[in-house]
């Protein structure tokens, strides 16, 4: 339990370095948690080399989203597009550093379905069907 | 004289297991769905062991067991709502399936392009998109009874919009986030004075309040066993029989059919008429097990135990400081909904299972309830007839962690 809520976790809840909107934007997406109604808004900048530059996040959740978006956002900057396409279930959790029960998992994979919803562009879900 | 509530905990047999090391479950929501005691339990478990067999058709001893037994409990149902008779009680899956039965059934038939329907603000979804589907279908129009900053309906603005002459008017006896109880009667004999036809989602009252369907005078309504000490599964829907007779059928096949050629059927008697298929004979075992439970301690008593754990936890709660509940401070069921500010409700859940404290967060189906009232979402203990003042105690106990944690 103590482990769930490791300090890391609840650091970047409270002080979360990459909270906010891009306008403009190259990706613009956000979604919904139907479950809880955990609602996130990723916006992502890009340069000429398809690299990401900067990375932020908006909306509301539990400690476990915003903390997974957070640190997703911090991840993601400096990587290829194309490496933010690959990015898994399992690096997500990585990034956590924590085991999650079903219900929670979908908190925690609520940001990383939103960047890649982004990038891929709308009509590509198909490619999100390991995040559900 | 007060009943000893203590006694009743040790019929659940799930209420004295351990979820987490040393960690002994303490549930607090059984708004969601209420545990299960061990008659109803053996009910079931003496179904299967002893009279399994499909029912209606069968000559040989154990299907007419089967048949006796699954009519027993359909009888019994509409004793414990004073309806008038057991045919006026069709056999559902759940509250979900009864309102969808009335909405499919009389709605597709006596519903037409700008009929009015009148829901409250305070409907689960299951009252309020199967009428949604009717705005899709038939462009019929709905219109919500507004709930007050305190969570009580505005009455005013009920009459209000009766002028408007609604042909339903459908609403819960009791909300599953505010724990405000309706005034169904009045609300019903104002319907009937502009001819409106009345549906009561029972689904929180008929398992925590005394409801006697003749006196409302209602037409129709809904409830779940599994909220009520039954299993899930099987649900209910009463409606005035008249009514029952004119309506199409539901779903079609087995059993609902009077006749059957190659060129079309004619439909069974009520309720028959809206139970096509093998139906779930031992889930209606154990609802009519469920409510001899519940009869046996008394509606009465048992509303006015949750009264008193409800009051007691809301004042424990507002005392505790930083937390907000939704909802009516006098008269309410069971059910406490509230805000932590700054503290998502997951993370509130999470941390309380920790202690072994069940407790739902989120918007509860009521979405549009929680848009209101402006969160996204909220933590919600709800309370039942094996739940006790020292279950409130464990519930602060294990939000002062949580605050903590967060702090
Ligand atoms: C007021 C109300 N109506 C309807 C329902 C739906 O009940 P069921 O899921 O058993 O169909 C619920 C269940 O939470 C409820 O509280």
């Amino acid at each position: 339990m103590d482990d769930l809520y490791r300090e890391i976790i609840i650091e970047h809840y409270k002080n979360p370095g990459f909270r906010g909107e891009l306008d403009p934007n190259d990706y613009t997406y956000e979604d919904e948690n139907p479950v809880c109604g955990d609602h996130i808004r990723v916006d992502i900048r890009v340069n000429d080399s398809g690299i990401v530059t900067e990375a932020k996040y908006s909306g509301h959740g539990c400690a476990i989203s915003q903390a997974s978006a957070d640190l997703l956002m911090e991840a993601i900057i400096g990587k290829k597009v194309e490496d933010v396409k690959k990015l898994t279930k399992q690096d997500v959790l990585d990034l956590l550093g924590i085991e999650l029960g079903a219900v929670r998992l979908k908190c925690a994979l609520l940001p990383l379905k939103v960047v890649k919803a982004g990038v891929y562009g709308v009509g590509k879900e198909s490619e999100l069907s390991d995040l559900d | 004289m007060s009943v000893d509530f203590s006694k009743y905990k040790q019929d659940f047999p799930i209420l004295s297991r351990e979820v987490h090391p040393g960690k002994k479950l303490i549930y607090l929501d059984s708004t969601a769905s209420t545990q299960k005691p061990q008659i109803v339990l053996d009910a079931m478990d003496d179904y299967y062991h002893r009279h399994n067999a499909n029912i209606h058709r069968g000559v040989y001893t154990i299907s007419e067991e089967a048949t006796e037994l699954y009519e027993n409990a359909r009888a019994k149902v509409a004793r414990f709502i004073h309806a008038p008779s057991a045919r006026s009680i069709v056999f559902t899956r759940n509250t979900t399936e009864s309102i969808n039965l009335v909405a499919f059934t009389w709605g597709r038939k006596n519903l037409k392009e700008n009929d009015l329907v009148l829901l409250t603000e305070l409907e689960h979804h299951s009252n309020i998109v199967p009428w949604q589907i009717l705005v899709q279908e038939k462009k019929i129009r709905i219109e919500f009874i507004p709930v007050l900053p305190d969570g009580i309906l505005d009455m005013n603005a009920y009459k209000n919009l009766l002028e408007k002459k609604p042909k339903l008017v459908a609403f819960a006896h009791m909300s599953n986030v505010l724990g405000t109880i309706t005034p169904v009667k009045e609300m019903t004999t104002l319907a009937h004075q502009v001819g409106a036809i009345v549906l009561i989602d029972g689904a929180q009252s008929v398992p925590h309040l005394p409801v006697d369907i003749q006196d409302i005078d209602a037409e129709f309504l809904a409830f779940s066993a599994h909220k009520m000490c039954g299993p899930t599964g099987i649900g209910a829907l009463y409606g005035k029989f008249d009514l029952l007779n004119e309506m199409p059928p539901f779903l079609g096949g087995g059993d609902m059919i009077r006749k059957v050629t190659f060129e079309g059927f004619s439909t069974n008697d009520v309720p028959a008429k809206f139970e096509a298929g093998t139906p779930a004979i031992a889930e209606a075992v154990g609802f009519g097990a469920a409510i001899d439970y519940l009869s046996s301690i008394g509606m009465e008593e048992i509303a006015k135990h949750e009264q008193e754990i409800a009051l007691y936890g809301l004042r424990r709660l507002e005392e505790s400081g930083g937390i907000k509940v939704i909802g009516p401070h006098n008269q309410r069921g069971g059910v406490l909904a509230f805000d932590m500010s700054g503290i998502h409700p997951h993370d509130v859940a999470q941390i309380l299972d920790s202690e072994g404290i069940a407790v739902r967060a989120g918007h509860h189906c009521a979405q549009p309830l929680h848009i209101k009232f402006g969160l996204p979402a909220t933590t919600r203990a709800s309370f039942y007839l094996y739940n006790s003042k020292e279950d409130v105690d464990s519930l602060i106990k294990g939000l002062d962690k949580v605050k903590m944690m967060f702090d």
